[in-house]
């Protein structure tokens, strides 16, 4: 039977991307000419290679595919769209890796100043942001990109809406970090903690991100499910909401439409609380409402439990991302900033602590009749110790947005411990179980390449947290303690510097705390790749199923 | 989970089975702190005061702070000085909101690797700067500060007008003959010997012009950058400021 081939077009989606990544090379060719500094012409040139290469691989799938567009079901089963979930999976290893690597590395420059090489490209003033966001955006950005267009399928259980966008969404943000990080390197930023990519790069990113929102949303508008998931609200609020600190944070005037410079629009104690307000929230809906969303899934997914309370969800999200909001204020206790937004800041950051338990508790009781899991599966016990650092952290966030806490520890080390409590431990456990679990489900294998394996990951990489986080708090406590300190004679008893002297130890023990969580990570990423190249480690039994122990049994129910 | 739930809670179907709703209201309910935290600094008098003496940066300070913003300080220095007693006395008087009103962005700080930098102005010689951006160790032993070996080369100032014009159309009162003249006082600043100086001094009358960086011929990083840390916490007069005063007081 002669097959009728229909004639094959080029899609509305393929010929608009087209064109515009030919008028985006233009604008780099101009952007590049027109340059008035070094970087800007650097990042027009690199812009003008990725425009390039976005129109090769345009061109490229059209040749490949077929006439017909990707079916939306095969049979019964709607037809994933996994590829661009594949990037970002390991997108986020290898910028995690990258992130944990360069934080190790400034940690160590606090102990060693020579390890600041005395040249620009590696002081620490330039790696610091570049740890920082590649750690945050960079790999957590790409694990919630990841597992968010992968559950809002499964939980629609529809195909991911969008042809390329999806595709551009992965592959744009990740230039985005590109251009973001090589910044840093050349002195490029805003001056803003964890905002510091300038104009042009919060230009593309929002023009990223408000496809990754149309996306999301346009998935689960075409949903077979009446109600939306839990853990999708989570992510809406995630996304909705960093595009607004985004847009806000980032409003700056350019010197030159052809510099990397440009001033932010507000100034002093406007731009300081906006700045937190953004930063805070960074925390609240970057770090907190996206991951929440992850636990939502992936945690009953792997215990096979529901759920433990929908009524816990419903008040916890909405508190959650109520309050969150005016927190931002803590930062800046007895500043220049107004008593009253100070006491509000505290207020709320108090409160806050209620809506944190509340996922908190919903996630643990999910494992309700599933608690012997804990002793055979290593990756639900990541994601369970995942919670109980975010329970820790968000106990010690309140405890140390009370001002008189406050006093002692502003400006401190301590801060830093607290901040690698949630993010080691609460984040990126979470982000490693979710990994876990999304591996083998993405290129259909059994399971991980060897539980044995994540086994180590945990318990080494659960030293490396310990020690990172114990060090900070003496360290943090003492540095404290010492620049208030009064000698009998009513003089101040320590010089800065003898502050600085006492740290020594400390930084030392948590740069070493900084590795064995490296070398954790590097586990995960030989285990993963392992699993991707479709090995099965031999191992004898179940990693930690010890002679003597049975599998317990499943309660009666 | 179950789904169908009794009472109230099934009210909550509503955002359940509509997406947009779901947005809209997470939109309101996330804009409120915002908004109620936030807009009120733009009218309250203590946050918009003027205090004698703030004046804007002059180009060579300016283009000093923006290496100050590239070379990440503000990750290890604080600008802002807190009104407890250890603090004051270490660092000097508590620093005013008034006194970052032209710095965009803030660079008050979060951490301090080091020490608080708001008010270190004039209390080291320039010479002393020059040495410890080059060798912190050299002048501090135990500093862990990493060396800033570069910054003796050539300061890149073709576009200082447009930094002043930036700044300007965020708020900064530069008039149109700073703006015009910006080159011209940057090099001035820094060579208070050669044409220009008194012109410069007159437009930024408290503003120190000198050699900063021990080298007449070059006007370079260094001498922006020690610019501006020797300007900086030294514009409001604490002997005439009344921080005590009614007007103060919140």
């Amino acid at each position: 039977m002669a097959e009728i081939q229909p004639t094959k077009y080029m899609t509305e989606g393929e010929g608009g991307l087209l064109l515009a990544f030919g008028l985006g090379l233009l604008l780099c060719i101009a952007a590049a000419a027109g340059a008035q500094d070094a970087p800007f012409a650097f990042h027009a040139y690199l812009s003008g290679a990725a425009c390039v290469g976005a129109m090769a691989l345009i061109m490229r799938r059209y040749g490949a595919r077929g006439s017909e567009p990707a079916p939306q079901a095969i049979g019964a089963k709607p037809n994933y769209n996994l590829g661009p979930i594949k990037f970002a999976a390991v997108a986020s290893m290898v910028w995690g890796i990258a992130g944990f690597s360069v934080g190790c590395l400034i940690a160590f420059q606090l102990w060693a100043p020579s390890l600041n090489f005395g040249i620009e490209y590696t002081s620490f003033g330039r790696l610091r942001p570049l740890h920082t966001s590649a750690v945050i955006f960079a790999f957590g950005g790409n694990v919630l990109i990841a597992t968010s267009l992968y559950v809002v399928q499964r939980t629609c259980r529809v195909r991911l809406a969008g042809d390329l966008a999806p595709w551009f969404v992965v592959l744009g943000y990740n230039f985005f970090i590109v251009i973001a990080a090589t910044g840093y390197l050349l002195g490029v930023t805003h001056g803003k903690e964890y905002a510091e990519p300038e104009w042009y790069a919060d230009i593309w990113l929002t023009i990223v991100w408000v496809t990754y929102l149309l996306v999301f949303l346009a998935t689960i508008w075409k949903r077979k499910e009446p109600h939306i998931f839990v853990a999708n609200w989570f992510y809406l609020a995630f996304i909705v909401t960093i595009a607004m600190l985004h847009v806000v944070n980032n409003l700056a005037m350019p010197v030159s439409v052809f510099g990397s410079k440009s001033y932010p629009i507000f100034a002093g104690v406007q731009d300081a609380l906006v700045q937190w307000w953004y930063g805070h929230n960074a925390v609240g809906f970057f770090l907190t409402a996206g991951f929440l969303a992850i636990m939502y899934y992936f945690i009953p997914k792997r215990a096979e439990r529901p759920v433990y309370s929908y009524r816990l969800s419903i008040i916890h999200f909405w508190a959650l991302i109520f309050m969150y909001i005016w927190a931002g204020p803590h930062h800046l206790h007895y500043t220049a900033l107004p008593d009253w937004a100070q006491t509000l800041g505290m207020t709320f950051s108090i409160m806050l602590w209620m809506p944190s338990w509340g996922g908190m508790i919903n996630g643990l009781m999910t494992l309700s009749g599933a608690w012997d899991k804990l002793r055979t599966d290593p990756i639900l016990r990541l994601m369970v110790v995942s919670l109980a650092f975010y329970g820790m952290a968000t106990f010690e966030g309140p405890l140390m947005s009370i001002k008189a806490v406050n006093s002692l520890s502003h400006y401190t080390d301590w801060t830093i411990g607290h901040v690698h409590s949630g993010a080691l431990g609460w984040v990126a456990y979470i982000s490693f179980g979710a990994l876990y679990c999304l591996v083998p489900w993405l290129w259909n294998r059994r399971e991980v390449y060897s539980l044995k394996l994540v086994d180590w990951h945990f318990w080494v990489s659960t030293l490396g947290i310990v020690l990172y986080i114990t060090s900070m708090w003496v360290a943090g406590i003492m540095q404290g303690l010492m620049w208030r300190a009064y000698n009998a004679l009513g003089f101040l008893e320590y010089s800065f510097v003898e502050t600085v002297e006492a740290m020594q130890p400390y930084y030392l023990v948590r740069a070493l705390g900084g590795v064995l969580f490296l070398i954790g990570a590097l586990i995960m990423a030989y285990n993963l790749a392992m699993t991707i190249l479709g090995y099965e480690a031999k191992e004898e039994e179940p990693a930690v199923e010890r002679p003597g122990f049975a599998p317990a049994l499943a309660p009666a129910e | 989970m179950a789904t169908a739930q009794p009472g109230l809670w099934k009210r909550h179907e509503l955002f359940e089975k509509n997406s947009i709703l779901l947005i809209i209201g997470i939109l309101i309910v996330v804009a409120i702190g915002g908004l109620i935290e936030i807009v009120p600094l733009f009218y309250l008098k203590s946050t918009i005061e003027r205090v004698q003496g703030m004046r804007p940066y002059t180009p060579l300070e300016l283009a000093g702070r923006n290496v100050y913003v590239r070379e990440g300080c503000y990750l290890c220095h604080s600008q802002m000085i807190r009104p407890m007693r250890d603090e004051v006395e270490r660092y000097g008087h508590f620093s005013l909101a008034a006194e970052s009103m032209y710095d965009h962005p803030f660079q008050w700080g979060s951490k301090r690797t080091g020490p608080d930098l708001a008010r270190v102005g004039a209390k080291y010689s320039d010479e002393w700067h020059r040495d410890h951006l080059r060798d912190p160790r050299s002048v501090v032993p135990t500093s862990i500060m990493p060396s800033y070996l570069w910054l003796d080369r050539e300061l890149d100032a073709n576009l200082i007008q447009g930094d002043l014009r930036a700044n300007r159309a965020v708020g900064v009162p530069y008039t149109d003959e700073m703006i015009a003249s910006a080159r011209a006082d940057l090099l001035a600043q820094a060579s208070p010997d050669g044409v220009g100086a008194d012109a410069f001094s007159k437009r930024y009358p408290n503003a120190a012009a000198r050699d900063f960086d021990g080298d007449p011929k070059r006007v370079t990083e260094m001498d922006a950058l020690v610019a501006y840390l020797q300007m900086l916490g030294t514009l409001v007069d604490f002997k005439l400021y009344e921080g005590a005063a009614k007007d103060n007081l919140r």
